[in-house]
């Protein structure tokens, strides 16, 4: 049953034992999300059948080209940022013909997957927590249910792989247009030749910042669609409950691409 | 066939359906009537485990539904259909892809053999026509009747009905009424429906029961029931203007 009974605590429990049933409710929901994940992701075999790969290129479609306006705004506007703020403090210096290999670093390091990865929250899984929270509350889950359809391989399975390609992607394509929107600023409001921007920038540039950062955003995507989906999936009370399933989708997002971020980080760069 | 085995379900501090037992036997239609919020959708519910029971066990035949698990409920749950009351149609699926969906994910039927499925399931329902519209172009009637050709198109043994006639108008709904008493007589599909339309509710059904504070009040074939002496399913009956002689003497029922 992917659809979630009502949780109900006691009548008559003392604070002290509602916050261990919280607790203990919580570490549950956890698993149970993580579950939903795994098996999303382990019945990726079944993209082996023609309708089941349609839902892929449609899955892709909308997240990709649906995001593709907003991600490219915001990556140019992120690298033109950076390189204004390092640019200024370089200056001081007369090293600004490095403000390429910042900006280059940053946003494949960082930047870029981070980006991607909230702007994907944002757009793609709250999206995705409100059409299957709204198909969760008018029955829709419950039908697949019934005529013995796993909604997660159904509904989750396309989603999820959808993701995994798309967001390593998304997250190159920011990382370039962080380095381009830089440039820009590079070569108009500093007076850095466009050559030696990019010179500096392919200079400091490592594989490792490379893969690091597509790992990254690999991971985003696969956290981003397990939340949303897995609130969409348990959601309940009607209009109210998809509202409050989408907000909620978006939050924990965006908290767990933070937390994520900063322990892959750790782990590759602190020595 | 389906057995409710002392039955309690619990929800929202209450219990909504109180040691409940009883029996559907095979080939009939059995009605479950009764005020909204009673439990009837619940107990349709417990049938293919959309709920399990908080106490008790619903079974059918030898095999136990509520404890089911995997591969076994899977296969327990293919021999029902289930009309939602919602329709609970998908989306961005035409109503012939809606159809089609559980022979195209749950059956090996070459894609010719389908396509005619489906057209003959559309047919029965009168919908031969909206076939390649989307749910949100057609009616909500058009939609309970696209549910309904999809819970049929697989043939199960029994079928589960929501309140299939709620909100629709009386020729729609006498339209239903006769749709599920042909599968019922013809195809011999036994039919679980729950209603408030009594006068669907005593025109199809072989027995009716009326669920009142988490169990059966009365449970008997319909003339005896319209001459039950419950009270509230006399005030069930007096309020939808019906009296067991009137409704019989104008024609209506078994």
């Amino acid at each position: 049953m992917i659809t979630r009974e009502p949780v109900l605590f006691p009548e008559n429990a003392t604070r002290g034992q509602m916050f261990a049933l919280g607790v203990r409710w919580g570490v549950a929901e956890l698993g149970r999300a993580v579950t939903i994940g795994g098996q999303a992701l382990a019945r990726a075999g079944d993209l082996r059948r023609a309708a089941a790969r349609r839902e892929l290129f449609r899955q892709m479609y909308v997240a990709g080209i649906g995001s593709l306006p907003v991600i490219t705004v915001v990556a140019v506007f992120t690298g033109m940022i950076l390189a204004l703020q390092t640019g200024i403090e370089l200056r001081r210096f007369n090293q600004e013909v490095y403000i390429g290999s910042a900006v280059m670093v940053s946003m494949l390091r960082e930047m870029g997957p981070f980006n991607t990865g909230l702007i994907l929250a944002a757009c793609v899984g709250s999206a995705m927590a409100a059409q299957l929270g709204t198909m969760t509350v008018n029955d829709e889950i419950a039908a697949l249910e019934t005529m013995s359809i796993d909604p997660v391989r159904f509904l989750m399975t396309p989603r999820i792989v959808a993701m995994a390609i798309l967001t390593p992607a998304l997250s190159f394509y920011t990382c370039m247009m962080g380095v381009l929107g830089g440039a820009v600023v590079g070569v108009t409001q500093l007076n850095v030749p466009w050559t030696q921007y990019l010179q500096a920038a392919l200079d400091f540039a490592r594989a490792k910042d490379l893969y690091v950062g597509m790992f990254k955003a690999l991971l985003f995507g696969l956290l981003i669609t397990t939340i949303s989906c897995y609130e969409g999936f348990t959601a309940t009370q009607g209009a109210v409950g998809v509202g409050q399933a989408t907000r909620r989708s978006v939050i924990t997002s965006f908290l767990t691409i933070l937390i994520v971020g900063y322990f892959v980080t750790r782990l590759f760069y602190y020595e | 066939m389906i057995r409710f085995d002392n039955v309690t379900k619990r929800l929202g501090g209450r219990n909504v359906l109180d040691g409940l037992s009883f029996e559907v036997r095979k080939g009939e239609v059995f009605v479950i009537v009764g005020p909204s919020g009673t439990g009837k959708s619940v107990t349709l519910k417990h049938m293919v485990q959309l709920l399990r029971p908080t106490a008790g066990a619903v079974w059918l035949g030898d095999e136990c539904v509520s404890a089911a698990d995997g591969a076994a409920l899977e296969k327990l749950r293919e021999r029902f259909g289930y009309l939602f009351q919602s329709g609970a149609l998908l989306g961005w699926m035409t109503v012939a892809e809606n159809v089609a969906l559980p022979l195209q994910e749950k059956t090996d039927l070459p894609p010719d053999e389908i396509e005619k499925r489906v057209a003959e399931a559309l047919e029965m329902v009168g919908l031969a026509d909206a076939a390649g519209q989307l749910p949100s172009e057609i009616s909500g009637g058009m939609q309970k009747r696209a549910s309904l050709a999809r819970a049929i198109v697989r043939r199960p043994e029994i079928v589960l009905y929501d309140e299939p006639t709620t909100g629709l108008d009386p020729v729609t709904s006498r339209t239903i009424d006769r749709l599920i008493a042909h599968l019922n007589r013809d195809l011999g599909v036994t039919s679980v429906v729950v209603t408030h339309d009594m006068y669907s509710a005593l025109s199809i059904g072989h027995r009716v029961a009326m669920l009142h504070g988490g169990r059966f009040c009365e449970l008997a074939a319909p003339r005896d029931f319209a001459a039950s002496a419950c009270p509230e399913v006399q005030e069930f009956l007096e309020a939808q203007y019906i009296t067991g002689r009137s409704f019989w003497q104008e024609g209506g029922g078994r």
